[in-house]
């Protein structure tokens, strides 16, 4: 007994005494990742793609981080409150914080960055900002918002890439688009910008005077710029890359690789874009306007199958408009799974004679290729014909927005909350030819529109829950698109890079906490 | 020979200019533009965001008009801005044009050296194993797809063998400098350049291998026989020189491909060209970069078919006095 107690008290030791080695951060090394595509430029202010999103997500800082809850934590602020009556949130910004030219940060570049610069520039951020009455700064450390009425997810719109802080000595009074300072991006962040070789790599280096005391670890970054998805895979078993963000590689190489010695991932890091999968079904005219073809479409799909065999299993099959590590998902609507029996019946009651359905796949590789054929299959199987539709990524914006399809894939962010990401899906007023990203069904249901409206001003997450429990019943009810998988996109490194994932955007800020376990 | 040249180089002018309203108008017939899709990978985009985006660019405007301008700027050696890069094409091009250079004129030295050696060695061993063994390589080469070719020299050589680096231009973050950084652009430049030589060794050593037999079975070849001549010299002075005309003209081909830079090749093995370039260009609709490579390249061939042809009256003087 004693010796088991002391073999369990040894082993204690060695674990405690492992995880303490783990837990204490090395400073030092340098980290190569995969970027692909080659960002455009990395200004954060102008440019909002992913891969820009990516590399400038270390250059740039917001005012806010959240962590895999979508709870927010400090960044450049190190405080805020909100008021009782939900109209006023004030925030204290962080001491010491200099810009990577060595000026100082302080409130007068907050106002700038989200007054005059992302209101001119940031599409998804402008949507937002019509709640905002004022925003002023008493003084060089405190910043307050005042806004119209209350706005549910306010505080869920201070991240990097929605309200990147712009340096206000560098850009006030220029031209934004053509400020030459664009090349060479100055931010507060935890690594500054040191060369971009075209074609090759993109190099930042440590901010040796970030305000937080010995962060970042890493010494530098390289971000390389591989084109082919097999170049890719092969960059990473060759030991040449230590990081592949996820959709980096092709579903099918991602066993292979995180097969390996010393490889591990995560699917965690995207809680705050929850990538949610669907496809349009064109409302407008032709036979998917027909809900009872809507409803067959949708239980026709064996959409276990395709994330088993398509994602290796990454996904959740969604249950309705709103992803599951979205705020206010409700798991409760209505039954939309796999029956191909139930498919048959309500295609027996609409008014289906047979028309092919054209279905426009997403061209972004070979796994949405494969899943579009296994749809027709899935649809051919309960009677309902159906055709796969080529593009590339211009031709398929421009079909989209041209409302020239039948069914159409697509996947959307979510930007952790309904009002942010999901009514504009399904909102009439958000009806307009020209952009395959607003209401492209052409759904409209007049209280759906209210129930949406109404949500996104309340001050209590109560009152929110309720209303956009009643919303997401009734759109999973109506169907105005197939609901596909909530997409899990692995990140895969080698396991001696510690913590490249710490936040709801991952591999996106993450760097700044990330470290190297290397002599 | 200098009219000849003259009067080649105005139509050359001509035929450059019909080639660039042709581009022009074939890509702006493809459907999509390069706001939508700047906008999509912005992940959202309201109307006035598509709005400045086209207005910014242009192409809000009269598509005669947009034609009008840029056929301005081109003549006046402006290729316009890269919407997507934010930079001048011209300096787009001119960044990558080193790499593209480099990698196709060595797959343009390797496929001439390799191919015609060993097509003249397999004429003059014909029906002995050798030519057989270079007869079956260069159907092999030829057969062969090229993206499958360099995915397989990639796994070989980079992932199983560990020889040689299996993508990219040089070791980044090495910072080597003189002879250490020659050592490892070569080394980064062997997979590529060999796989996308290829190809055209394959074609090198068919047509000379062809045209070596051909040639030597005609009169003068019978005369210098019988005058005595050693069978080198007889080979080197009359057969080959006559047998390289279509492999001149073949070679002026690939020649004017050089600097529109190899798309599957650089895509594959990530090497930082024109090629890649235009390809991601092609699928971002960044018009003026599409273009920009189209003039270049274009611009290329007509230049390189006009030495073809004077390289033809130097070799064959019969062609020049005929002119």
């Amino acid at each position: 007994m004693k010796t088991f107690q002391y073999l369990t008290t040894a082993a204690a030791i060695a674990i405690a005494s492992s995880l303490a080695a783990q837990e204490t951060p090395k400073s030092g090394g340098t980290l190569n990742a995969v970027i692909q595509p080659e960002p455009p430029g990395l200004m954060l202010g102008l440019i909002q793609n992913g891969p820009t999103q990516m590399v400038a997500g270390q250059i740039y800082e917001s005012l806010l981080r959240y962590d895999k809850n979508l709870d927010p934590m400090p960044s450049l602020a190190k405080e805020w409150t909100k008021s009782e009556d939900g109209l006023t949130y004030t925030f204290t910004l962080q001491d010491d914080v200099v810009w990577h030219d060595g000026e100082p940060f302080t409130s007068a570049d907050v106002v700038f960055s989200v007054d005059v610069f992302l209101r001119e520039t940031h599409a998804r951020l402008r949507a937002s900002l019509v709640h905002v009455e004022s925003i002023e700064a008493p003084d060089d450390k405190t910043v307050v918002f005042t806004l119209k009425q209350p706005f549910g997810p306010f505080l869920g719109i201070f991240e990097a890439g929605t309200m990147p802080m712009i340096p206000k000595h560098i850009y006030e009074g220029t031209d934004y688009a053509n400020n030459p300072a664009n090349n060479t991006p100055i931010g507060t962040g935890p690594f500054k910008f040191e060369e971009w070789e075209r074609g090759s790599y993109i190099h930042l280096v440590k901010n040796e005077d970030y305000y937080m005391e010995g962060k970042p670890y890493l010494d530098e970054i390289y971000y390389q710029v591989i084109p082919d998805a097999a170049s890719r895979s092969v960059a990473f078993e060759t030991g040449q890359v230590d990081l592949l963000p996820g959709g980096s590689v092709e579903n099918f190489d991602i066993p292979r690789l995180t097969a390996m010695d010393n490889v591990c991932f995560t699917n965690d890091g995207w809680e705050f874009f929850g990538p949610h999968s669907w496809m349009w079904m064109n409302m407008h005219e032709g036979p998917m306007m027909d809900k009872n073809l809507r409803k067959a479409v949708m239980h026709a799909m064996d959409r276990e199958f395709a994330r088993d065999a398509l994602w290796n299993g990454n996904g959740t099959v969604a249950k309705g408009p709103v992803s599951s590590v979205t705020r206010f998902h409700e798991p409760n609507t209505p039954d939309i799974s796999f029956d191909p029996e139930k498919a048959r019946e309500y295609l027996a009651q609409s008014d289906y004679d047979g028309e092919t359905l054209q279905i426009l796949p997403l061209p972004y590789g070979e796994t949405w290729q494969r899943w579009a054929e296994a749809v027709r299959q899935n649809l051919s199987e309960v009677g309902i014909n159906s055709e796969l539709v080529a593009t590339d990524v211009a031709g398929w914006n421009q079909r989209t927005g041209d409302w020239d399809f039948d069914l159409a894939f697509t996947y959307l962010y979510q930007y952790g909350d309904p009002a942010l990401g999901v009514a504009r899906t399904y909102v009439s007023s958000n009806i307009a030819k020209g952009s395959p990203w607003n209401n492209v069904s052409g759904y409209v249901n007049a209280e759906v529109d209210s129930l949406f409206a109404e949500a996104a001003v309340q001050a209590s997450d109560e009152a929110r829950q309720e209303l956009y429990t009643q919303v997401q019943n009734i759109v999973v009810d109506d169907v105005p698109v197939a609901w596909m998988l909530e997409l899990q996109f692995p990140t895969i490194y080698r396991c001696d890079l510690k913590n490249p994932v710490s936040t709801a955007i991952g591999v996106n800020d993450g760097m700044r906490d990330a470290w190297l376990d290397r002599e | 020979m200098l009219g000849f040249i003259a009067a080649r180089l105005v139509k050359a002018v001509f035929i450059l200019l019909a080639i660039l309203v042709l581009n022009f108008v074939l890509i702006h017939a493809a459907p999509g533009d390069p706001a939508a899709v700047m906008a999509g990978e912005a992940g959202a985009a309201d109307e006035k965001f598509l709005q400045d985006l086209r207005e910014r660019f242009g192409l809000d405007q009269p598509f005669t008009l947009q034609l009008w301008n840029y056929m301005k700027g081109a003549i006046q050696l402006d290729l316009g801005f890269s919407y997507r890069r934010q930079m001048p094409v011209a300096e787009l091009i001119w960044d990558r044009l080193p790499a593209t250079l480099l990698l196709t004129a060595t797959a343009f030295v390797i496929s001439i050296v390799i191919g015609v050696a060993a097509g003249v060695l397999a004429a003059q061993t014909q029906g002995t194993w050798w030519d057989t063994l270079i007869s079956s390589l260069a159907l092999l080469f030829y057969a062969t797809p090229l993206f499958w070719v360099a995915l397989m020299a990639s796994l070989l050589f980079s992932v199983v063998l560990g020889w040689l680096p299996g993508f990219g231009y040089q070791t980044i973050g090495a910072n080597y400098t003189g002879i250490d950084r020659v050592l490892d652009i070569g080394k980064h430049l062997i997979l590529p350049a060999t796989t996308l030589g290829l190809f055209f060794t394959a074609i090198y050593m068919r047509m000379t291998r062809a045209s070596m037999l051909e040639v030597s079975r005609l009169d003068f070849v019978k005369t210098a026989r019988a005058k005595g001549l050693r069978n080198s010299v007889i080979q080197r002075r009359h057969v080959l020189r006559n047998a390289l005309l279509p492999v001149i003209t073949l070679a002026g081909l690939q020649a004017g491909q050089i600097v529109g830079g190899a798309v599957l090749t650089e895509t594959v093995f990530a090497w930082p060209g024109i090629g890649r370039l235009m390809f991601e260009a092609i699928s971002q609709r960044d018009y003026n970069v599409i273009l920009g490579v189209f003039f270049i390249s274009a611009a290329m061939v007509l230049l390189f078919n006009l030495i073809t042809d004077i390289l033809y009256g130097i070799v064959d003087p019969r062609i020049r006095l005929t002119k």
